[in-house]
């Protein structure tokens, strides 16, 4: 895991030192909250439905066993003994007080962590994929790549007042885990002639208007990608809407000038940024690159697994994913629990997953954006043991892509932004859906849910995704099928007219008897869905 | 009837205007009538709260209900988790705010 050098710590210190003397002087009274707004926020601070929200990053989704420890102090110290996982791989405490911010952003800044940047027009954390560096089908390991870019985009001078926030993903596998083509800009990793570089998307998002990203550049070489990648937020900068904040995404950009157009500026804008001198000298890159080298795994871990166990098979067959190396796997811990909310964690969980990181994954865990929990790197040997103790704290769901496996924002139980609630939703199909054996017949199937149109729940991309609306007065939840963020990226379609909350479990479980019916062998839902269209699905749900 | 409602400065809790100060208790608020706008101003300008706002709202058995389901759900807490809310130990209160 990347540690950081002086600088990096520097700069975290001076902002704590920064934001405590904010905090007093909003505390005296020598700021009003319209000064105070945009600082808060700088410092991922905000106000929220029932009180003062901080979202943590989590840079591309890694923690170490003692930062996770950290968040579990934060929570039991600080706010009421959990913490909320994101869909952008952060970590959200609900209840914290203005005042005790700055201890802890102190605590934080011990661990090397921070919430600068979780807010604001200027560019996010960086995400990736979970499995990053034990992925069997990766060319190559992503994190450093985030890395560098997270350095690059913290405090960066041209780009802490863009039009609009701007999200930014890095994978270097063919299997997209972390909705690549979904954000601002996707980059993929490849090989050309036995050479990486980065295909470079550009444009896409969710929210009101989602939108798939286009191709921009098929191979960017790696030592040209910060230089590329300022010039496409240049272009951006330049030229994205700031008269209208629902325009104002580079999704609206490119497609109202055309991925030609945006391509054609961007080489432009290339041809003069790359005599600054922005990208760093190959042994700059080896140093960041160096610290996510290959832990010092087991060479002669077994891959025998005794799977006589039933239930500690049925999870190993859904939870636990092929590693790059002999005798190794990635366990996916699940954070949904049949009664639970979805992305929820305990301080006692946290501490848990903290020690299972440290004792059994080379002091690794890993974010997802499906608010999961990884540990990336456990040898065969030691998964029974894992297992049995994730069972003990009620963290081993069998439930990884599964139809109870659904992203849920907070929805209007938490988020002042919400139309209406998200995690009741969920609870409910969760409930209908319960049994194990009707969720693996059903298969892979992704369920999203967003308590507005902001889509933080990704609904767009679910396969069957759920939007939260107002009407008059009164939650209502639109139906939509057909959506995808992995590397078959698709945006969902809506069904037509809304459910109420025990409505939309119907309409659900209507919609995968029909999808039962109608499949063929080794089709997902969503294949189904996309070979028979949406009319039966229509007809089956609103009869 | 309206109700002047927003957000403890530091705690950043939920909170209510009782007439001459604030509680985190519905029960406790009262009709500002036309008058929200200048007691918000007075109050926020005294440090006393962030962000007020009036709201519409009703006069039920249980006390004043808003309007709407944002500002009922503000008044209890999470409805998924009732051990949170400020009615920690009636199960149905999240069922009465929806």
């Amino acid at each position: 895991m990347y540690q950081y050098d002086q600088y990096d710590q520097a700069m975290v210190d001076a902002r704590v030192a920064e934001f405590a003397d904010q905090v007093k002087r909003r505390l005296s009274g020598d700021m009003t909250e319209d000064q105070f707004k945009p600082l808060r926020l700088m410092n991922g601070l905000y106000l929220q439905l029932h009180a003062y929200m901080l979202r943590v990053a989590i840079p591309y989704g890694t923690l170490s066993s003692k930062q996770m420890h950290m968040l579990a102090h934060i929570a039991r110290k600080y706010d009421r003994d959990y913490g909320h996982f994101t869909t952008r791989q952060n970590l959200q405490f609900n209840w914290i007080k203005l005042d005790d911010t700055p201890e802890i952003l102190t605590d934080l800044a011990s661990v090397e962590m921070h919430a600068i940047q979780t807010s604001g027009n200027c560019i996010r954390n960086i995400s990736s994929d979970q499995f990053a560096g034990a992925a069997a089908d990766e060319i190559t390991d992503p994190r450093p790549w985030a890395e560098l870019l997270r350095q690059w985009s913290s405090f960066h001078p041209e780009f802490s007042y863009l039009p609009r926030k701007f999200k930014i993903c890095v994978i270097a596998a063919q299997e997209d885990r972390a909705a690549m083509r979904l954000h601002d800009i996707g980059i993929q990793i490849i090989e050309k002639d036995g050479v990486h570089g980065a295909a470079v998307y550009a444009g896409g998002g969710m929210g009101r208007t989602p939108m798939i990203a286009p191709l921009i550049k098929e191979f960017v070489p790696l030592e040209d990608l910060l230089s590329y990648l300022e010039a496409c937020l240049r272009v951006y900068n330049r030229y994205g809407r700031r008269d209208n904040m629902y325009k104002a995404r580079i999704k609206i950009l490119i497609h109202e000038i055309g991925a030609d157009s945006y391509r054609a500026q961007v080489e432009e804008e290339f041809a003069q940024v790359k005599a600054l001198g922005i990208d760093p000298p190959r042994a700059e890159f080896d140093r960041i690159a160096a610290f996510f080298a290959m832990p010092d795994l087991d060479a002669n871990a077994s891959d025998d697994l005794d799977l006589s166990h039933k239930d500690f098979a049925l999870w190993v067959g859904q939870n636990v994913a092929k590693h790059k190396a002999a005798g190794h796997a990635i366990v996916t811990i699940s954070l949904k629990p049949i009664e639970g909310i979805p992305g929820d964690a305990t301080s006692a969980q946290m501490d848990l997953m903290a020690d299972l990181a440290l004792q059994y994954s080379h002091d690794e865990l890993r974010i997802t954006h499906a608010q999961n929990v990884v540990l990336p790197h456990v040898r065969k040997a030691d998964l029974f043991a894992v297992w049995e103790k994730l069972v003990a704290a009620g963290l081993a769901t069998p439930n990884l892509d599964l139809i109870t496996d659904m992203i849920a924002c907070p929805g209007l139980d938490y988020c002042s932004l919400a139309n209406a609630r998200s995690i009741p939703v969920a609870q409910k199909i969760a409930d209908r859906f319960a049994d194990l054996d009707r969720q693996r017949d059903l298969g892979e199937l992704k369920l999203k849910i967003s308590g507005c149109i902001n889509a933080c729940g990704h609904h767009h991309a679910g396969h069957i995704g759920i939007l939260g609306v107002d009407k008059k007065g009164k939650e209502n939840y639109q139906l939509s099928f057909g959506g995808s963020g992995a590397q078959d990226v698709s945006i969902a379609n809506i069904t037509g007219p809304g459910f109420d909350e025990d409505g939309v479990v119907d309409a659900i479980e209507r919609a995968t008897d029909k999808y039962l019916a109608e499949r063929r062998d080794g089709e997902r839902f969503i294949d189904t869905y996309r070979r028979i269209g949406m009319a039966p699905f229509k007809e089956a749900i609103y009869g | 009837m309206k109700l002047l409602t927003g957000n403890d400065l530091n705690t950043g809790l939920v909170t209510w205007w009782t007439g001459k100060d604030w509680s985190i208790h519905i029960e406790d608020a009262v009709d500002v009538g036309e008058d929200g706008e200048t007691i918000a101003a007075a109050e926020e300008l005294a440090r006393r709260i962030n962000g007020p706002y009036v709201i519409g709202g009703e006069l039920t058995a249980e006390g004043p209900r808003p309007a709407h389901i944002k500002d009922r759900i503000r008044a209890l807490g999470p409805t998924v988790r009732v051990d949170l809310t400020l009615k920690p130990n009636d199960p149905s209160a999240a069922e009465r705010v929806i």
